[in-house]
């Protein structure tokens, strides 16, 4: 029994699994961070995931265009975020309660969608794997790095982007500007409202697209609540990451193989309670969180709004 | 002073501003006239200090002037055209720069980063923090300030934020530039510094606004002053010929004591002793480090320092806020390291908060809710330590209110529609109440207008003369000098050195703040 636990072949599935799981934490989590970064916690992510999910499923579904599925839940979360910028920066409403009605909104609207437009559960062909010449044929590593959809790649390539525009543009100076000061950024001359709107709508469309890369890539399906808590984790793994792309890419990995341990341990019928195994990824956030203690580049103005005078 | 002879164009390359002229400027906030018709002006080459009380609409107009504000009627203009300021960013366009009471920096960002947030990058969309760097070396060394392009805000000290300040503004084509009190923070060795930055900007053509309340650093350093009470404009002098009384009476609209009344009184026991006392600040490093000073009977020590060096944690720490990591606080031959607050009120201590809104009153409470926070379960407030007795409670407010002259229309006013300087009334009326052996004073007269200081002061005094032992913590040197027994300086968390009363001056005080040791600094 060890001895097959341990097999190379199935180390390599694991991992490659492992890299897969971790799309949807990487497009949630980097979409958040932005947000977080510029002040703005959208506990809502969980929504506007399920949101996208079932968007992109539902054009694929009726267009057979997987570019078109991308553009909707593109367009579904930009209104997602958008909603929430307008509650969050404009109205300036307590930002983790609406978040949490963000959520719910997605939760039940998602699937009273699904209900009235699919009458039984229905896949789509979601984006094939591409084989990258070449890197794919390195044992071990092409199988587990380069053997993946389109949207893996992207999700990875997605962490040094973000990390360029937070450290190297002015755009990104203004997020953590905002983030740390919006008092300073506003005597600055810097639109605090407009940093902050730009942020959240794009964590909207990233969201999104944590959901579709789920419906139109990995599982090629839809189901009701199919996102089962990964996008409050991604939150999480933004504190986890401490608010940087590169921690937030170990949180993911880090998460993601302990999902794939754990579906590979239930397809293997191992007599572990499966509840133990599924609630693995949580204790770690909590524990991450407790043993995380307040670093340097945690935005000081996090889910606080921001309103000009004393 | 004006010097017309001024070239046209700053050293920093941008444009200057001959004549800025607000006019018939109107703001109201709710309740409150901020500005009542008022009219200033100020032109290249001098300083024209603003001149008021807390509360008498400096702040007020000049954020107006910045674009932070609105004005609901007035103009201004800038050499002779109509200017519409309505966002910071405005005022930058236009040449206005200001640097705010509370520095506008992002501490996690570095010196290149925070000026060159929010300007357009010759790399656009890319940062170009050389570049950037490049200029602000070139402008420090112009106007002799000392900075380091690389280094993150949050290491640096007070002074030398300020600097970054200035930076910020000239980086910016600032050619009027407002000072919001801009001396609060500083030593007096970095008060001499910054004047000496200040007359070179006037000389290369730059128009200042210094806005104090320091009157004997509004003369130093302005060519005219302009005094402001309750959001009008009392007068506009030249500060050549000016006078501290005159500027005083000014300000306050009465005749003002500089030197107060104290008579020589007999100190007796030591009552609060603190020994090699450590503590950690809020992010875990060392805030103080083996403090070690004692108070006596009818004695009162001054604690000074500039802002930042221990003092917030050391007054947390006696009164059982804070942690002691290590030493011991005693009062008279009990040690009370780490109690509670009620056992040390119990114990005859009380406390005056430098946070007055946050840790001195309950805002949403009324003037007699406050009154009784401590005392709310013992009788007289109380019956049968259940149930409050709203009668003993009224009466001990009325007679609080009355006994230090605490202006408010009744006891059952919420506190937070009183003024700074009434609140802070209330609450030494509450610690004095129960007439302490010692008394920790934090900041009792930050953001206190000149009357209310007065009479705290004289209050202090008071009880200096019935054998309490004060320890008062203050930025204010003039406050240290007026009401001290002896002088201990803090910096860094150590005790740098303690001295008398009567051999000390501000020169030797001032390099203590620094962190020179005692004896080096005579």
């Amino acid at each position: 029994m060890i001895g097959d636990l341990l097999n190379a072949t199935v180390l390599i599935g694991i991992a490659s699994s492992g890299i897969q799981l971790a799309t949807p934490y990487l497009y949630a989590s980097i979409g958040e961070m932005f947000g977080q970064r510029s002040g703005v916690l959208n506990l809502g992510v969980e929504g506007m995931m399920l949101m996208g999910a079932f968007t992109a499923f539902y054009t694929v579904h009726n267009t057979g265009s997987l570019v078109l599925g991308v553009l909707a839940a593109l367009m579904i979360g930009a209104l997602m975020g958008l909603a929430m910028a307008v509650i969050s920066v404009t109205l300036q409403a307590e930002q983790g309660i609406s978040g949490i009605g963000i959520y719910l909104f997605g939760l039940g609207m998602s699937d009273l969608l699904f209900q009235k437009s699919f009458s039984q559960i229905v896949t789509v062909r979601g984006f094939p794997t591409i084989r990258i010449p070449l890197l794919s044929e390195i044992p071990v590593i092409g199988e587990v790095f380069f053997e993946h959809n389109l949207l893996v790649y992207v999700a990875f390539a997605l962490v040094p982007l973000a990390w360029f525009v937070l450290n190297k543009t002015t755009l990104g100076l203004k997020i953590r500007a905002v983030g740390q000061n919006p008092q300073a950024a506003d005597t600055m001359g810097i639109s605090v409202a407009r940093v902050r709107y730009f942020t959240v709508t794009l964590g909207g469309m990233l969201a999104s697209m944590a959901g579709a890369s789920l419906s139109i890539a990995l599982l090629n399906v839809f189901q009701q609540n199919m996102t089962a808590g990964q996008g409050f984790i991604a939150v999480a793994l933004v504190y986890f990451g401490s608010w940087r792309p590169g921690g937030v890419l170990i949180g993911a990995l880090l998460f993601s193989t302990v999902n794939a341990l754990q579906l590979w341990v239930r397809t293997k019928g191992i007599d572990i309670p499966a509840e133990y195994a599924s609630m693995a990824p949580y204790l770690l956030t909590i524990l991450a969180l407790v043993f995380a203690s307040k670093r340097v580049d945690q935005p000081a103005a996090l889910s606080k709004p921001f309103e000009r005078g004393d | 002073m004006t010097s017309n002879g001024a070239p046209h164009t700053l050293p920093t390359g941008h444009a200057r501003i001959d004549h800025m002229e607000m006019k018939g400027i109107v703001k109201r906030f709710p309740g409150v006239l901020a500005a009542n018709q008022v009219d200033f002006d100020v032109r290249t080459g001098e300083v024209h200090a603003l001149l008021g009380e807390n509360g008498a609409g400096k702040s007020t107009l000049m954020k107006i002037l910045y674009g932070m504000y609105q004005p609901d009627a007035g103009q201004i203009t800038i050499d002779g055209k109509v200017a519409s300021i309505h966002s910071p960013a405005d005022a930058i366009r236009q040449g206005i720069g200001m640097i705010h009471q509370h520095f506008m920096l992002v501490p996690s960002l570095t010196v290149a980063e925070n000026v060159a947030l929010g300007m357009p990058s010759s790399r656009a969309p890319m940062l170009d923090l050389d570049v950037v760097s490049e200029r602000i070396v070139q402008l420090a060394k112009t106007y002799g300030l000392q900075v380091d392009p690389e280094c993150p805000v949050w290491q640096l000290a007070v002074g030398e934020q300020q600097r970054i300040e200035i930076i910020k503004a000239l980086y910016r084509g600032a050619a009027l530039l407002i000072l919001d009190e801009p001396t609060a923070v500083l030593t007096p060795q970095e008060v001499d510094d910054l004047f000496v930055t200040l007359r070179q900007m006037t000389a290369d053509g730059h128009a200042l606004i210094f806005i104090s309340h320091k009157l004997h650093e509004v003369l130093n350093i302005s060519d005219r002053i302009t005094v402001l009470r309750d959001g009008c404009v009392v007068g506009s002098v030249p500060a050549q010929g000016a006078t501290k009384s005159g500027l005083a009476r000014m300000m306050v609209g009465r005749d003002v004591v500089f030197q107060y009344k104290r008579d020589e009184v007999q100190t007796g026991d030591v009552l609060l002793r603190v020994e090699d006392l450590t503590a950690q600040s809020d992010r875990g490093t060392p805030a103080l480090r083996a403090v070690s000073f004692d108070v006596h009977a009818g004695e009162i020590l001054g604690l000074a320092g500039v802002s930042g060096n221990g003092q917030r944690e050391l007054a947390q720490v006696i009164f059982g806020l804070r942690s002691a990591t290590g030493g011991k606080v005693w009062l008279g031959s009990q040690d009370v390291t780490n109690k509670e607050p009620d056992t040390l009120n119990a114990l005859g201590m009380s406390y005056i908060p430098e946070e007055r809104m946050l840790d001195g009153v309950i805002t949403d409470f009324t003037v007699a809710e406050n009154v009784i926070l401590q005392e709310h379960g013992q009788a007289p407030c109380s019956r049968g330590r259940l149930f409050l007795n709203p009668r003993a409670i009224l009466q001990r407010s009325s007679e609080l209110i009355r006994a230090f002259d605490i202006k408010t229309p009744n006891a059952n006013t919420p506190i937070k529609s009183l003024s700074g300087g009434n609140i802070q009334k209330l609450i030494l009326a509450r610690e004095l109440r129960r007439k302490p052996r010692v008394l920790i004073a934090a900041q009792p007269t930050r953001g206190v207008d000149i009357g209310a200081t007065e009479y705290i002061h004289q209050c202090l005094l008071d009880q200096r003369a019935q054998g309490t032992a004060t320890l008062l913590i203050s930025e204010d040197l003039d406050e240290i000098m007026a009401l001290s027994d002896r002088i201990a300086v803090l910096y860094e968390g150590t005790v740098v050195g303690i001295v008398d009363r009567k051999d000390a001056n501000v020169e030797q005080l001032g390099l203590m703040m620094a962190g020179v040791r005692a004896d080096a600094a005579s």
